[in-house]
This record gives C-alpha cells, sequence and structure tokens, in this order.
C-alpha cells in the first residue's frame, strides 16, 4: 500500500517476484514505479492465498496491472483466477529471457520506463495511473 | 457483531460510514462500528485501497461506496 492510502491507489500494481532474474526484473522494475508514485505495489501473495482485504482490494481497483518475467505468467493467472483480467505485461515479450537478464540498476530503470509506457498505452482512457485518489 | 470501516477519514470513508450505521439500525442488529483511520492498521487487513468495510475481522468490500441494500447484504 502506498504510505499515504490516498495517494495513486486506485491503481494496483503486482510483480510475480519469480526466482529468475526476469522475475527479479519484475519486482525491482515494479518497485521502483511504486516508489516513483506511478501506482500502488501490492502483493501477489496475498491474492494467490485469498486474503480477503487483497482480493476485495483487487476487485475495487479501477486497474490491475500484473508484471510477469516469463511467459507462464503466475502474476496474471492469479488475478483471473479471483474474476479480474488484469492489464498484463511480459518482461520476456519485451526481451528479457530468463536466465539471459542480468539485474542491473540501469535495466531496472530500463524495464520501469518500459513497462510505464506499456500500462499508460493500454490504460483505459478515464483511468489516469497518477489522478486517482482511494478517497 | 463488530464493524470496521477502514479509511483515512476521506469522504467516501464518511460515506461509508453514514450508509452502515443506517444499514443497522434499518436492519435492528446489535453492532460496534468504529472507525480505523490509521494506514498501518489497515494494511494489516491487506487492504489496499479504502473505504473497505470489515465484518467480524473478515473484510467484505473495499475501494467502494456500496449502496444500502449491498451493505445490509454484506452484514446480515
Amino acid at each position: 500500500m502506498a504510505n499515504d492510502c490516498c495517494n495513486n491507489s486506485r491503481v494496483l500494481l503486482y510483480a510475480c517476484s519469480g526466482a529468475s532474474d526476469a522475475g527479479e526484473l519484475a519486482d525491482r522494475a515494479v518497485r521502483k514505479l511504486w516508489e516513483g508514485g506511478f501506482a500502488a505495489k501490492t502483493c501477489l501473495a496475498g491474492v494467490g492465498a485469498d486474503i480477503a482485504g487483497f482480493v476485495s482490494s483487487a476487485r475495487g481497483a479501477d486497474v490491475n496491472i500484473v508484471v510477469d518475467g516469463c511467459p507462464v505468467a503466475c502474476a496474471r493467472k492469479s488475478l483471473q483466477r479471483i474474476g479480474i483480467e488484469p492489464i498484463s505485461i511480459i518482461l520476456a515479450d519485451l526481451g528479457y529471457k530468463r536466465g539471459e537478464s542480468a539485474v542491473t540498476e540501469e535495466a531496472i530503470a530500463r524495464v520501469a520506463d518500459e513497462i510505464k509506457a506499456m500500462a499508460d498505452s493500454k490504460m483505459p482512457a478515464a483511468t489516469g495511473a497518477s489522478s486517482g485518489c482511494c478517497c | 457483531m463488530k464493524i470496521e470501516i477502514l479509511g483515512p477519514g476521506c469522504p467516501k470513508c464518511i460515506k461509508l460510514e453514514e450508509i452502515t450505521r443506517q444499514a443497522v439500525q434499518e436492519l435492528g442488529i446489535d453492532a460496534e462500528i468504529t472507525k480505523v483511520k490509521d494506514v498501518k492498521d489497515i494494511m494489516n487487513h491487506g487492504v489496499m485501497i479504502t473505504p473497505a468495510l470489515v465484518v467480524d475481522g473478515v473484510v467484505k468490500l473495499a475501494g467502494k461506496v456500496p449502496s444500502i441494500d449491498d451493505v445490509k447484504k454484506l452484514i446480515k
């Protein structure tokens, strides 16, 4: 959750945070976007564990964005399992292959920029990632 | 029954509290309604967007202000 729950919280952001380098890139890029105020990062594990607060939050959000490292797409499928069709970004589709993607600060920044651009292009017109307020 | 309204005190949070109190009154339920404003306490419920409605420790809804009929269904 954002430090201020009324800040940017209508758009929720999830990373697969998988074990591979691509999963780590997804996680760290999402954290960078969160710190930059693009959207509120939340816990994919909470959704997977069917914790009511996380599931209700996903259902109440205007937009859910999931970032997966590889095509297995665990994050996307976790949201789909509870009936939500998220904006899905898979780093492998952007050229970051599992086992071939060094996790450097430069790569994290580049991936974060690419995620933001892709998410913005897929975002419903009425929902700016930074315009919403949970209140 | 214990009902918690999660939110920092914004207009939608206040609206949810009003609707919930009205629903409790109309249903004639004996319920304790409390407000939770602390972000850490809100997050402890796994709630990432507010307002949220918690009934006996279970998050029933987040990020929306429901109709009074919907609130009645959630707290029955």
